[in-house]
């Protein structure tokens, strides 16, 4: 073999040109003008020997910092969780990691299952009657139900407040733009959506208000109150919602939403620097024909057997590709197994447990920190993340923290300008009570 | 193929049935069996307007979707819900059970320039 990654030999070329009746691989690209090929030697490095490859790459990643070997405060929107150790068995079955996505569904019987379970337990966090098979992420999830609604309602302006993640908004923007969607943003008052400025934002012409439960900046927002200003207007209400929050919190389905979206990544996903991840969308029943991508649904076979289908993707992604709502035809299937592998593991109580340990344990950071004499911002009901006001630049900190073995929150000043200095802080149940003392005590001893 | 006498027909295969000052609308029986098995009937809500030659709703069957064109101009004042879960109605019984809208018409002299049912059964058997 002369290259580990180009096992063909010389005899193997040579038989290979013979066969198809050319002498050289030059030949092959004997239709491009001499005049535009390129000639010179390429200007990168020799190939290394797979020892010196391997040797140069554990160099490489022997200098990342990891939540394994720090403390991570970072949250926003992708967090540090417990996950258990069967997640990465059942996904390193290669029946599952080596399926792209079950283009013939009926052979692939376990793939489909665990989708159906996936869908069913995202159902029942969300309060929803129906979710799909899973979108890229949060941020892919939330634009598409903006475009759902919008095509639904045949309307051209989408109401987003400004504590729904930056990120997602830009997603949001990004579609919106080649749809001629307009999108509007709501400001935050004190941390959650100012209700007046919602108010006076929702019109007639607005297809969907879009809110983030819990917010960008860890608050609970009054889901309650902002429904009838979403449905006044006949506009659709879509939450964007943290899953595992929704272990201890009211599920949007509850507070008539019509769309809840969101990123699974706290169940048995590595925050992995950023991604991938896996979204989840789910809606009520009158949209079931309209949920972008694929669904399976649960069905018997001619022998009365329990079976499992790709379901309703006909309408809208093959007959009627012009008039769908979105032209997604693919899933994350394997992050979303990891999910479900992780909410099947934890099961119902076990999700609650460790939803009520975010929120304890980040109330006691809270409290610790209104000790220290730190400024707590946005105080109010929230879940495992919070603000805090600094006399300096948040990069400063999070410099320090480091050098402590503790990777520090989210610089809000990034994605807020008017919130420079200001650190948004995550705390999850796999934080200790030494490790939250210890971030206090650096961030107040700084204070004072 | 049925074709009742008093109904008034559009280009698109819908029937159109005066009810006073409202109007009751579906699809032909002729509709129906081009489609084959109606599987889900999409309709707008009451208080929807519907414009004339624009698509109110659709019909998807086993093997396609196709859209429900207004035949007429107006609001629509009644769905039929019971298509929500019987989509098969529209095969059964097409002029009766599976009326799928009644609208207010903004001009009932709109009516008056659909076909008839002999000028409908004219068209399907050019079809």
């Amino acid at each position: 073999m002369k290259h580990r990654y180009l096992p063909a030999t010389e005899k193997d070329k040579q038989e290979m040109l013979a066969t198809i009746g050319v002498s050289s691989i030059d030949d092959l690209f004997a239709d491009i003008p001499e005049n535009v090929k390129y000639k010179k030697e390429h200007q990168i490095k020799k190939a290394k020997s797979e020892t010196e490859l391997t040797r140069e790459l554990t160099k490489l990643a022997s200098k990342n910092r990891d939540t394994v070997q720090y403390a991570s405060f970072l949250g926003a929107g992708v967090y540090d969780h417990y996950q258990p150790v069967i997640v990465d068995h059942v996904i390193s079955r290669s029946e599952f990691y080596t399926a792209y996505t079950p283009y013939q569904p009926e052979i692939s019987q376990g793939e489909l299952q665990a989708i159906f379970e996936f869908q069913t337990m995202i159902c029942e966090l969300t309060g929803m009657d129906i979710a799909n098979s899973s979108m890229y992420d949060g941020g892919t999830a939330l634009a598409e139900a903006a475009m759902l609604a919008s095509g639904h309602t045949k309307k051209k302006k989408i109401v987003v407040s400004k504590t729904v993640h930056p990120e997602s908004r830009e997603v949001l923007k990004t579609y919106a733009k080649g749809q001629y969607i307009d999108v509007v943003e709501v400001p935050a008052a004190d941390g959650v959506t100012d209700l007046d400025a919602l108010r006076q934002t929702v019109c007639e012409n607005t297809a969907a208000v879009i809110v983030q439960y819990p917010n960008f900046f860890g608050r609970i927002e009054p889901l309650k109150d902002i429904e009838p200003i979403a449905h006044q207007g006949k506009s659709m209400f879509i939450v964007s919602a943290n899953p595992l929050a929704l272990g201890l919190l009211t599920p949007p389905g509850k507070f008539q939403s019509d769309i809840v979206v969101g990123d699974a990544q706290p169940f048995g996903i590595p925050s992995a620097y950023g991604g991938p991840h896996c979204g989840f969308f789910a809606v009520t029943k009158k949209l079931m024909r309209k949920v972008p991508g694929r669904l399976v649904g649960q069905t018997e076979d001619e022998n009365g057997k329990r079976g499992f289908v790709l379901t309703l993707q006909a309408r809208e992604q093959h007959i009627r590709r012009d008039k769908a709502t979105s032209n997604i035809c693919s899933n994350q299937a394997l992050n979303a197994l990891a999910a479900s592998v992780a909410m099947t593991a934890l099961g119902k109580n076990g999700v609650k447990d460790i939803a009520r340990q975010n929120l304890l344990k980040a109330n006691y950071a809270k409290q610790e920190a209104k000790k220290a004499g730190l400024t707590v911002m946005f105080d109010g009901p929230m879940f495992n993340e919070f603000v805090i006001k600094l006399d300096e630049p948040v990069r400063a900190v999070n410099k320090r923290l480091l050098a402590k073995g503790m990777i520090g929150g989210y610089d809000l000043g990034l994605t807020y300008p008017e919130l420079d200095c200001h650190m948004l802080i995550a705390v999850t149940e796999l934080r200790t009570k030494e490790e939250i003392d210890a971030l206090i005590q650096e961030l107040g001893d700084r204070h004072e | 193929m049925s074709i009742p006498k008093d109904l008034r027909y559009s280009g698109e295969h819908e029937w159109v049935k005066v009810e006073g000052e409202k109007a009751r609308i579906g699809i032909t029986h002729f509709a129906q069996s081009e489609l084959g098995d109606i599987v889900f009937v999409e309709l707008p809500e009451v208080g929807a307007e519907i414009k004339a030659d624009e698509p109110f709703g659709s019909v998807e069957s086993v093997k396609t979707v196709s859209e429900l064109y207004a035949p007429i101009n107006g609001t629509v004042v009644e769905v039929n819900e019971d298509l929500d879960d019987s989509p098969e109605f529209v095969n059964e019984s097409p002029y009766e059970k599976a009326w799928m809208i009644v609208v207010e018409p903004s001009d009932a002299s709109e009516i008056e320039k659909l076909m008839t049912a002999e000028q409908y059964e004219e068209m399907t058997q050019e079809d």
